[in-house]
């Protein structure tokens, strides 16, 4: 494109009704409140091209300007901060779009060494910032891999934005690998479990389709989205459009689905006349507030919380905080984005009988049930994430937390005068109870406590007392330690617990720490993981990672030399077989320990760039060690502690 | 509800019996702690038998060795049992020895870090 056209062009780029131009240094926010946008300047670069070297433009070898730095302007508008990707050649044209172009800012470009890392740092890093990252990869093989990070994506309800660079013109795409490299629709592979995909043919496109998946993506109930993105419009430069101008949609987000107004004052009505109402939240509170709004629920009607975690739902240390048995007394239970609300008010005993276990009920008869949830929004049913069915009272469909103040409404009016002298009494009985299951907990805790391998409990508590005067963030999973963190630390913050990984697919607790510790990062906080060995070792790339881009964590290793959950699984199996389990030397069945030869992890967080110490066997040597790693991480260098552990 | 009552029928019967099982007395714990171990107990319980979210806590103080053979060998909760093919009573009454040998744990309250 001659100088004069591209002038002509850029003059051209207008905002028609309520999109925006393209203007890469003119921050988001500042455009949705524009009224009437006209053209708007020209970037630093883009004056610079047109002013310092006006042959340049003519002279450069596309001839023109890339159809990717249109794509890094769109981009821009959605305040993407960081974009954590394993570099591949379909998306070539964007990548150096983004790092030069787009000057490797909104987003930054983090050298990930695996696709599913790169998915599961947004997974965790959504959870701490409630703001998604986009990630790139090869549309075939690239998304091949980041297909299991996505799945759990999906399973904990959490918007990633991926971008799968794809050749769809067979004709011109270069022969050989890219070829391999190519298909005809990437998003089939991952269409059960995305909310939402599209190819886009042409720029305009491109713009609409980017916009439109940040947006479905971040409606409850969230999820991830794919772009499969032509590398050919990558690098395409932009053409004339003649009357019809590029322009840029504005991101309005979607306010999220609310329960049925008659529904909200029927269950009102049903938990304000409970003689035991029990609340039950899972994913409930999306935001910070959502806690707050629990804690108002549960106090105006004195009702317990039982927290399943996959969320600070509610604040460890309220007294009506309480565990799952305490479905079993309740004449009411509500269920709030509930991943399995089945399995809250049924059990399910892996004991083999008739050969697959057996089922009963956790509630009395005639227990009222009421569930608000997002999910049953999401009906692609491939994959079996809705888990058994549950029948219910009242059922409402829509986002727990944006439902959650007419609740409170509706209960505050439905409670008569006569109740709320039974509700107070019912708040005593929680304090005590409270009180007695908090030293239970601790009574738990000191079985074991001077045992080597170290106990779960005891390295818990120790990695608490090494941090408990900071602003704390528990950037792990790992429910694998008999929970102790769960019970024992006081979790009352949204950034206190970033939940599990949704599909369970394991390698998704490192990378998710790190993305994690990133937003904890920019917040000025103090990442802590509890390590899994297993985890850690799909795809340890990622410590290199957190090295190279400086994301400081704690991660102390709950190293029990085995995948355990298998372990059982299979020496289960064998006592239901009446077969004596083969240990082929091992201390567990073949195929489930990690051990002979034992990994150092200690050396090989060393040798990605990690301050690291172990292996730690002895109880007496964790709370030094603690104390040195994390002077080291307040210094902005992740630390890891290879401790030995008990199993569970 | 059908679980523990066969549980409990199961029980009464082998507590008549099992009598004819070795004795406690004679168990070594020791070598419990190797049948512990290499039994596989270890796995859902901890290495000291303390439980946790895979499985109960087994000591200080295990059930009397009666009740614990029954148990084992017929549980049919989440519990595998372990039958005499796989165990024999010997490695059961050393394991159960062993556990009996495990040292109450200290009141919470004198530990300072469950205390904080
Ligand atoms: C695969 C996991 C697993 C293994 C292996 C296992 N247990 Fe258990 N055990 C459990 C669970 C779970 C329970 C709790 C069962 C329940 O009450 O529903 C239990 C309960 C028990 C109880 C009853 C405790 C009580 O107070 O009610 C005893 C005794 C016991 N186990 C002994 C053993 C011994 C001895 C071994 C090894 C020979 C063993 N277990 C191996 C999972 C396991």
């Amino acid at each position: 494109m001659a100088r004069k056209d591209r002038r002509r062009f850029l003059t051209g780029v207008l905002a028609t009704g309520a999109a925006t131009a393209v203007a890469p240094a003119v921050k988001a926010q500042e455009k949705e409140t524009e009224r009437a946008p006209t053209a708007l300047p020209p970037t630093t670069q883009v004056a610079a091209l047109e002013t310092e070297n006006p042959g340049e433009m003519a002279e450069n070898r596309i001839k023109g300007t890339a159809g990717s730095d249109f794509m890094v302007d769109v981009i821009k508008t959605l305040n993407i901060k960081y974009c954590p990707a394993n570099c591949a050649s379909s998306y070539r044209g964007i990548h150096e779009s983004l790092i030069n172009y787009g000057g490797n800012k909104m987003p930054e470009f983090l050298t990930c060494m695996h696709e599913e890392s790169a998915v599961a740092m947004g997974h965790g890093y959504f959870k701490v910032a409630g703001k998604p990252l986009m990630t790139l990869c090869h549309g075939t093989v690239g998304l091949q891999h980041a297909t299991m990070g996505i799945y759990n994506a999906w399973c904990d309800r959490v918007p990633v934005i991926v971008i799968g660079g794809n050749d769809l013109d067979a004709a011109h795409r270069p022969p050989g690998v890219p070829t391999f490299h190519s298909a005809q629709d990437i998003g089939a592979m991952v269409r059960d479990y995305t909310k939402w995909d599209d190819t886009p043919i042409s720029l305009q496109h491109f713009a609409q389709s980017m916009v439109r998946a940040y947006k479905i993506a971040m409606t409850p109930p969230y999820g991830p989205v794919l772009i499969s993105l032509d590398a050919g419009l990558q690098q395409e430069v932009i053409k004339e459009h003649g009357s019809e101008k590029l322009y840029i949609p504005k991101y309005v987000p979607t306010s999220p689905p609310q329960g049925d107004s008659g529904a909200v004052k029927e269950a009102a009505r049903m938990l304000a006349a409970a003689d035991n109402p029990v609340i039950v939240a899972d994913r409930a509170a999306r935001t910070p507030n959502g806690i707050k709004l629990l804690v108002q629920l549960a106090e105006l009607l004195q009702a317990r919380v039982i927290d399943q975690g996959s969320r600070v739902n509610f604040p460890k240390t309220h007294y009506l905080s309480t565990g799952p048995a305490a479905v079993s007394g309740a004449d009411v239970i509500i269920g709030l984005e509930l991943s399995d609300f089945w399995n809250t008010v049924n059990n399910w005993t892996d004991n083999g009988e008739n050969g697959v276990g057996e089922n009963s009920s956790r509630i009395k008869p005639g227990t009222k049930l009421i569930s608000i949830s997002a999910s049953e929004l999401l009906t692609k049913s491939n994959f079996q994430d809705f888990q058994r069915f549950q029948a219910v009272d009242i059922s409402m469909v829509g986002d727990a937390e944006a439902t959650l103040p007419a609740l409170i409404e509706a209960v505050r009016s439905a409670i008569p005068n006569s109740r709320k002298d039974a509700i107070a009494q019912r708040g005593q009985a929680a304090r005590k109870a409270f009180a007695d299951q908090e030293a239970r907990a601790k009574q738990a805790a000191t079985l074991g406590w001077d045992a080597s391998p170290i106990s779960t409990a005891r390295l818990v508590m120790e990695t608490y007392n090494a941090v408990k005067g900071l602003d704390w963030s528990i950037v792990s999973q790992s429910g694998n330690t008999s929970n102790w963190q769960n019970r024992l630390w006081p979790l009352t913050e949204h950034h206190h617990w970033i939940g599990r990984s949704g599909g369970f697919g394991v390698g998704y607790g490192a990378p998710a720490s790190v993305g994690a510790a990133l937003a904890n990062k920019d917040a000025g906080r103090i990442s802590v993981n509890i390590q899994a060995d297993g985890d850690l070792m799909y795809a340890p790339g990622v410590l290199w990672t957190a090295a190279k881009h400086k994301i400081p964590q704690l991660a102390v290793m709950h190293n029990n030399r085995g995948y355990h959950q298998e372990v059982m699984h299979v020496q289960r199996m064998a006592s239901f077989r009446n077969r004596k389990s083969n240990y082929g030397g091992d201390m567990g069945p073949v195929g489930t320990r990690i051990e002979n030869p034992d990994i150092e992890y200690h050396k090989l967080a060393e040798s990605m760039g990690w301050w690291a110490k172990g292996p730690i066997k002895d109880p007496a040597q964790l709370a030094p060690a603690l104390r040195e790693a994390v002077k080291v991480v307040q210094s902005g260098t992740p630390a890891l502690l290879n401790v030995w552990t008990q199993p569970r | 509800m059908e679980t523990t009552l066969r549980y409990l029928l199961l029980l009464a019967a082998a507590v008549l019996i099992s009598f004819t099982s070795r004795p406690a007395a004679a168990a070594d714990a020791v070598k419990g702690k190797i049948a512990f171990e290499k039994n596989g107990c270890w796995q859902c319980h901890g290495y000291e038998g303390q439980g946790g979210a895979a499985g109960k806590t087994l000591a200080p103080k295990p059930m009397a060795y009666e009740a614990f053979n029954v148990f084992v060998r017929n549980s049919n909760t989440q519990m595998p049992p372990y039958p005499k093919q796989i165990l024999s009573d010997a490695d059961l009454a050393d394991i159960h020895a062993y556990l009996s040998s495990i040292p109450a744990p200290k009141d919470y309250k004198t530990i300072p870090l469950l205390n904080q």
